[in-house]
């Protein structure tokens, strides 16, 4: 296991199967009278989020209390960061607290690579900029992993605003790790720069990709969001926020958007995801979002047993410092 | 969700991990067997005998085997219990390797499958099964993962070999062989279900 978490490239098919694997172990503990497991006792993790999350942040913050570490939340609104402090000064100030992991969101892509040149502690990449977010390629794994069996072989299709997402690229260095085969699709503009060097078919043409026209059966489909917010012009508050992306929102939807008879195209067996927020009647249609192949609330309790299992591997084990120290496992069992 | 280990229709089965957790060291490095196949059975013969006579015929007991070893003893006491008295005990497993108390010095360790025994471990006799006594520290991990489990009425141990040394005011309640050993020998218990062979030898 690396020290850090910051792709999901960092992981090989054993490490990321291991990491699935301990998931499957950390998720029982949801049906249990006492949450609690006790590796992580007398460790510090640090949320630092210099964006807003709920779900990640929250999921995080119970994955490291299950696993009986201390956890703070630390969030830019309301820090020393709004009093103009440097990223390199606010990373250094909460590592010298004596943390033993930060978890970091940041809207700039390499934010959180940079972070680990100037700590000593592990880092966890909870998503930096238009990036990565490893994490979640995780659990959409663990969640598709539950409903569809291995995943090698499969085919998932990611359909949405690629340009913007760092779900995408997560989720596309992981699956074709785990031998999944993946097809993007979005309108040209919003694919991502570079797209044809990823390990992936793309398209413009959902509705012959769900009818298995473009690159074979579908066994799963993932909508992103259209994230109007990193779209530039008017930020959130105007409706035509997407200055050039697509025409209007209305004509996104017809096109790209989940809607039941695009749903009709799948098959029987494909679950839909969605890493949520989800904007309802934009890129998912309430049908498909509350249908009964839905995952979304599925990825969502997937998050919390795949974080422990994320800060358990990074954490729990012995540091190269400690493990020059490290005793000679006892004969026999103990 | 974890399925439950035991069907109401029929006895449970057991799947052995893909691989043994513990390095195998060639078996012809200065290995002294001391327990082969048969005697490994007369002692499991005897170990139920006793539960079955030390919980007055086996009611409300449940077998807890602590992985990765103990799960298939367990499994075997509790198939003998079943074919001498008819009774058919509460069967689980028990992963510790997150109640470890040496989890900071050595590397992260893949985790097992704890399995709850159907109905599980509140007011139970909750037997703890486990292939060696040594340490203590194991089973000392056990009673602490047992405790978020649940709580038992009673707790027992059952080891297949007490290998002496013990660190922590630890003692087993049936005991399959007192092996005098040095603390600088290994005790290796191999299973058919996890090694393909029955035997219990000094390294």
């Amino acid at each position: 296991m690396t020290r850090h978490l910051l792709s999901a490239a960092d992981l090989d098919a054993a490490g990321a199967r291991e990491i699935l694997d301990s998931a499957e172990q950390m998720d029982a503990i949801q049906n249990r009278l006492v949450k609690k497991l006790p590796a992580l006792r007398g460790r510090t993790v640090v949320n630092l989020f210099f964006e807003d999350s709920t779900r990640t942040r929250s999921s995080f913050e119970i994955a490291g209390k299950w696993l009986s570490a201390d956890v703070i939340n630390v969030s830019a609104k309301g820090s020393s960061v709004s009093k103009g402090e440097s990223l390199r000064d606010t990373a250094l100030t909460v590592a010298a607290l004596g943390v033993d992991a930060l978890v970091i969101r940041h809207p700039s892509s390499g934010a959180v690579q940079r972070i680990t040149e100037w700590v000593d502690c592990h880092v966890i990449n909870a998503g930096d900029g238009t990036h990565e977010h490893p994490t979640q390629a995780l659990l959409d794994a663990f969640s598709l992993r539950r409903r569809l069996g291995e995943l090698a072989g499969r085919h998932i299709v990611i359909v949405g605003d690629l340009a913007h997402s760092r779900v995408a690229r997560s989720n596309v260095l992981l699956l074709s790790t785990l031998g999944a085969q993946v097809t993007l699709v979005a309108p040209p503009t919003l694919m991502p720069a570079g797209v044809h060097a990823w390990n992936c078919t793309t398209s413009w043409d959902l509705d012959a990709t769900l009818a298995g026209k473009v690159a074979g059966d579908v066994d799963a489909v993932m909508m992103l969001r259209v994230q109007r917010e990193r779209m530039g012009g008017g930020s959130s508050s105007g409706r035509a926020a997407n200055v050039g992306y697509f025409p209007t929102e209305r004509e996104y939807a017809i096109g790209y958007g989940l809607s039941p008879a695009r749903l009709e195209l799948l098959p029987e067996h494909a679950p839909v995801l969605h890493p949520g927020p989800m904007n309802r009647g934009l890129e998912i249609s309430s049908v498909a979002a509350d249908s009964g192949r839905s995952l979304v609330l599925d990825q969502v309790r997937a998050g919390v047993a795949v974080r422990m299992a994320v800060l358990y591997h990074l954490l729990a084990g012995a540091d190269e410092v400690e493990g020059a120290l490290r005793a000679e496992p006892a004969g026999g069992a103990s | 969700m974890p399925s439950p280990a035991t069907s109401a229709a029929g006895p449970p089965t057991f799947t052995a991990p893909a691989a043994p957790r513990r390095p195998v060291t060639p078996r012809s490095a200065g290995a002294k067997t001391v327990l082969q196949a048969d005697d490994i059975a007369r002692v499991l013969d005897r170990i139920a005998h006793q539960i079955l006579e030390k919980t007055q015929g086996g009611t409300g007991v449940v077998l807890l085997g602590i992985l990765t070893r103990g799960q298939p003893l367990a499994h075997r006491l509790a198939d003998r219990i079943a074919s001498f008295a008819g009774v058919r005990v509460g069967l689980g497993s028990l992963d510790i390797t997150l109640y470890r108390d040496d989890l900071r010095t050595q590397a992260s360790r893949p985790l097992g499958r704890t399995v709850e025994p159907e109905g599980g471990v509140d007011g139970k006799l909750v037997i703890l099964v486990d292939d060696v006594l040594f340490s203590g520290r194991t089973v000392r991990a056990a009673l602490d993962a047992l405790t978020d489990l649940g709580r038992p009425r009673v707790v027992q141990l059952a080891v297949l070999v007490d290998r002496g040394h013990r660190e922590l005011p630890i003692r087993a309640d049936y005991v399959g062989k007192n092996l005098p050993t040095s603390a600088e020998e290994q005790v290796r218990v191999s299973l058919a279900e996890t090694d393909g062979v029955d035997e219990v030898s000094i390294v």
